[in-house]
């Protein structure tokens, strides 16, 4: 049901500021403050949605928001297959993000390949009292000894490492000289430290920095690298589902040669190589941009924001990339367009009919609140509800410039309370959120998708995922079991908040 | 181009193309600097060997795929039993998004669960106001009638003491001063996932029965002829749960679930979400103190509380996760004892169906070798339920087991002729389990949803039983204990071992006698 066909424009703001000011009726006073400044109208022509973001989650409000590690080990990190990535501390934390991210590679598992391992210190009381740092030396021999074809180690710090006053920096570069110069990372991202994955995200590009790309200085490119003009590295693309790959195929198809994959199915020598790329294109901002800025002061490589959900933004993207090159790779990017044109529209017009005019309400993590929605609009579809779980302002800048129409609710590290009553009285056709959100929503008899692990399909990425993203959508929306919830002998009219119906 | 709006490829068959293949090939060839394939090849083989597994089994330091979880996730597990009970862990925030992943991508249920989202600040000064606003803001948003504290590992390492953040945090009007706040310090860096519920479970009776934290006087026990069930840490706890009062009631036994996950873990889609459902009630927790005896389901589960428990004057009895036939005989002859109540013939009869079950097809499952691994008491329980099948569970491994828990598997083994040649493996992990299932294969491996991989890389088949289960849905509905569980169990290994017999069959005019119809 959607609200614009029933409400015009000034009705929904007024519903949805109404409905915020009721969320924040059942907080403490202080809470209800601070909550306050996350929640909002969007207001069109504003720079941004208006809302606070990247601060401290408020205790006890049940944040959907992650730590620093999982920002970096189960983001940045994790997804870099030849090298291993210890979880450093106590178990739990490798255990609950043991391949759940279905950062798809090929390789080898367990041989030359390890992204779907638990590498773990296994922290006991001892290693808190007398410090792990041996028994990190230790650990590094062991790896060397049973995975002799790894190419390299990260050590993913837990929350006690940093509390205990541990050295892991010392450790690895005594054992990186041990090994010939092996390339050992030690990370700080300790789950305490910021508000949010975030903070993860930029530790990690941070320890690539100065721990791989500072260390390859001075040396050649790769072995057997030859630059060629048109050589450029996908930055921020974790192959959920095989996301990379369908975006990769059609930046060659356009003529471009793409050396790196950050950081899905991607490789130590492909981190190496990005130094040499042309043109860094971008496509989760939130998690490296970092890396993108830094490669771009130290060794000028521009970088530039794609989006490769849904048709029209994906044109809009390739003629973008486009535009950094020569008219061969222009006339490439229109060649892949008109190509993949039948298949846009065979997809729009057997999907679209289906979705046309269902609204949906999204919370999601680092580019999705955003990048989605075109493809979405592409199917007729209307996002009247967006927000991040640990966003920065300049995402809600990108989003409120480029992406919100006047009006959306815009909810920012959204606490379980509000996102339950937003989607009880807006009422969304779909709810597109995490696992934690999934089982809640379903219950309520909401559709939903999972768009971080996009519910176990995928890609969504690219031409290719764009007519899996529809289908998804239609079998999510339409799926017979939704006229299956209500009890029919306990039926009753639906209490519609709206008030036009 | 492969892809179509008529039939949309999705990852399961899209890059299997050869437009996707030759741009894999290509990004490995020019990009990847992999290592030469002879010498994968060579180290691949490698790794099968004793060799290696002596290498292996020589660690000292590295984890590698374990078969454990950390403390607080078994908090959360024991607290959520009890009705209106929303767990609260003091420490660092991401930790319970885990949690409550972990839990939801197994019941594919929410899971409610919230943090004190401790961050640098708290680590220098402690994290005495989170506990403070926490409590606060969840008693008010979220209307609990309970809150059950535990900790993670960083609140353990700064030291913040709970019995003094959650006094304070009553004083200053966070909640009302009766209401129930139990609490547990549960160090992830001690233990495992059942330790974690071991103390929580004990942190919740401990404030019902011995006054609420000095707050209210300790309740006198006044003996009764119930009996108190604690089923542990447990995947099938929606199944088991519902099995054990089923059997309960047939027996007509009066008695209080400690803990009780079964609705909480299977609340209906019918527009609405139940944040708390059914659940062990408050006032049945601290009656439960008047018991004259409490059962423990799984003993390394309860290993601090069945002491604390008997220190009220209980008698208490410890099962290690009987599943079969002798295991729920025991059980339920305990049951009887105890109670004094006549174990009824309805169980005798279901007793009967699963040896009737047992004697029709145990013909395809004796003298297979199983590997096994899990939590220490699902490995006792079900290594006994191989045994009598007639099997032997050559390899018994978990990660969370003791030397003692490896005794009494030692004890079980002794205990059948089928044991001969089993061995307990404590305190080892699933990269251990690799090299077992190669230098000593088996013919078939039971274990959580990870044991994919181990079936993947060594060739032996996976029966997904225990905690995890990912990637197979619904499988914690169906019980695993009592006659009605051993069956499910049974079920559950012979689809599997059919399932391979005509796996191996299946080629025609190669392999294709033994294709069988009737088995």
């Amino acid at each position: 049901m959607s609200m614009s066909e029933t409400q015009n424009v000034a009705e929904i703001k007024a519903r949805n500021k109404e409905l915020i000011n009721e969320v924040l009726q059942v907080y403490p006073e202080k809470t209800a403050k601070r909550r306050a400044k996350h929640l909002n109208v969007h207001e069109a022509g504003k720079s941004d949605c208006g809302v606070k973001s990247n601060l401290k989650s408020i205790p006890g409000v049940m944040t959907i928001r992650g730590c620093a590690y999982a920002g970096s080990k189960g983001v940045v990190w994790g997804p870099i297959k030849d090298m291993i990535h210890i979880s450093h501390g106590p178990v739990g934390c490798g255990q609950y993000s043991w391949a759940a991210r279905r950062n798809y590679y090929i390789g080898t598992t367990g041989i030359d390949t390890f992204v779907t391992m638990q590498f773990t210190s296994d922290f006991q009381e001892k290693d808190i009292v007398f410090g792990g740092d041996k028994k990190l030396a230790k650990i590094i021999d062991e790896i060397q000894d049973l995975f002799p074809l790894n190419n390299g180690i990260s050590i993913q710090s837990e929350c006690p490492i940093g509390l205990i006053g541990d050295d892991i920096e010392a450790v690895s570069k005594v054992k990186s000289k041990e090994y010939e110069g092996k390339t050992i990372v030690p990370v700080r991202c300790e789950g305490f430290r910021g508000v949010s994955q975030s903070l993860g995200h930029h530790i990690a590009n941070d320890a690539i920095r100065d721990w791989v790309f500072d260390k390859a200085q001075g040396k050649d490119a790769p072995a057997g690298f030859e630059a060629t003009p048109y050589d450029v590295a996908i930055i921020g693309d974790y192959n959920i589902g095989g996301d990379a790959w369908s975006s990769r195929i059609l930046l060659e198809e356009m003529g471009l040669r793409v050396i790196a994959q950050w950081s899905g199915d991607g490789t130590l020598a492909e981190l190496e190589a990005t130094p040499k790329a042309k043109l860094n294109v971008l496509h989760c901002y939130r998690s490296m941009n970092y890396i993108s800025r830094h490669m771009e002061e130290k060794y000028g490589i521009p970088w530039c924001e794609y989006n490769f959900f849904g048709p029209s933004k994906i044109a809009e993207s390739l003629r973008k990339i486009a535009s950094y090159f020569d008219d061969k790779i222009k006339e490439g990017a229109e060649r892949v367009i008109a190509k993949y044109q039948a298949l846009v529209d065979d997809v729009i017009a057997k999907y679209r009919p289906r979705l046309e005019g269902k609204t949906v309400m999204l919370f999601v993590g680092g580019l999705r609140p955003r990048h989605v929605i075109g493809a979405y609009e592409d199917l007729g579809m209307e996002v009247v509800g967006t927000g991040y779980e640990f966003g920065h302002n300049d995402d809600y800048q990108r989003t409120a410039q480029h992406y919100v129409k006047d009006g959306t609710l815009i909810y920012d590290d959204v606490t379980g309370y509000e996102f339950e009553k937003f989607v009880e009285k807006v009422q969304p056709d779909l709810v597109g959120s995490g696992i934690k959100e999934k089982y809640v929503f379903q219950k309520m008899g909401v559709p939903f998708r999972q768009m971080h692990s996009w519910d176990y399909s995928g890609p969504y990425h690219g031409y290719d995922g764009f007519a899996i993203f529809a289908r998804d959508m239609d079998m999510a929306i339409n799926a017979p079991v939704w006229k299956m919830a209500e009890t029919p002998w306990k039926a009753k009219p639906k209490p519609h908040l709206m008030a036009a119906e | 181009m492969t892809q179509s709006a008529d039939n949309v490829l999705d990852h399961f068959e899209l890059f299997r193309g050869p437009e996707y293949q030759n741009m894999l090939a290509a990004k490995r060839e020019l990009f990847e600097n992999r290592r030469d394939p002879a010498e994968v090849e060579r180290v691949r083989e490698w790794a099968k060997t004793a060799e290696y597994q002596e290498k292996n089994f020589a660690r000292e330091a590295l984890t590698i795929n374990p078969a454990k979880a950390c403390q607080p996730l078994g908090a959360v597990f024991a607290a959520v039993g009890f009705e209106g009970t929303l767990p609260f862990v003091h420490g660092s925030q991401g930790c319970v998004a885990y949690y409550r992943s972990h839990f939801s991508r197994h019941f594919k249920e929410p899971t409610s669960c919230v943090s004190s989202s401790m961050t640098e600040d708290a680590a220098v000064f402690g994290g005495l106001n989170n506990m403070i606003d926490g409590l606060a803001n969840t008693y008010s948003m979220y209307k609990p009638k309970m809150i059950a504290v535990s900790t993670t590992c960083m609140a353990e390492v700064i030291g913040d003491d709970l019995n003094a953040f959650i006094k304070t945090a009553k004083e200053k009007g966070s909640v009302p001063e009766a209401f129930d706040v139990p609490f547990a310090h549960t160090p992830a860096f001690v233990g495992s996932h059942v330790t974690g519920y071991d103390n929580a479970l004990k942190g919740i009776l401990e404030h019902f029965w011995d006054g609420k934290a000095g707050t209210a006087p300790k309740v006198e026990r006044q003996p009764n002829g119930k009996i108190n069930f604690i089923g542990g840490f447990d995947g099938y706890t929606v199944g088991n749960i519902r099995e054990i009062k089923r059997i309960f009631d047939l027996m007509g036994v009066e008695y209080t679930i400690l803990g009780d996950n079964s609705d909480v873990w299977d609340t209906p889609t019918d527009g609405e979400f139940r944040m708390y459902d059914g659940g062990t009630t408050l006032e049945e927790a601290a009656a439960a103190v008047h018991a004259k005896a409490t059962l423990s389901m799984q003993e390394y589960c309860t290993e601090k509380t069945l002491p604390f428990i008997a220190g009220h004057g209980h008698e208490t009895v410890a099962f290690n996760h009987p599943v079969g036939v002798a295991g729920t005989d025991r059980f339920l002859m305990e049951v009887a004892r105890l109670t004094g109540k006549e174990i009824p013939d309805a169980l005798a009869r279901e007793r009967g169906r699963l040896v009737d079950a047992i004697a029709d097809s145990s013909s395809h499952i004796h003298g297979k070798k199983f590997a096994l691994y899990g939590d220490p008491d699902l490995c006792l329980g079900l290594a006994g339920f191989l045994l009598e099948l007639g099997a032997e569970p050559t390899h018994v491994l978990a990660t969370n087991g003791s030397k003692g828990w490896a005794a009494k598997m030692q004890e079980l083994f002794d205990s059948s002729p089928f044991g001969k040649n089993c061995k307990a493996y404590p305190g080892r992990d699933l990269w251990h389990m690799r090299s077992l299932l190669f230098t000593e294969p088996v013919d078939y491996l039971i274990g959580n949803t990870y044991g994919k991989y181990l079936e993947r890389d060594t060739g032996t088949p996976l029966i997904r039983i225990g905690f995890p289960i990912f990637d197979r849905h619904h499988h914690h509905r169906y019980p695993v204990w009592g006659y009605q569980g051993g069956m499910n169990v049974l079920v559950r290994i012979l689809d599997k071992i059919f399932d391979t017999f005509d796996a191996n069959t299946n080629i025609p005019s190669k392999s294709d006698y033994s294709f069988d119809i009737i088995r």
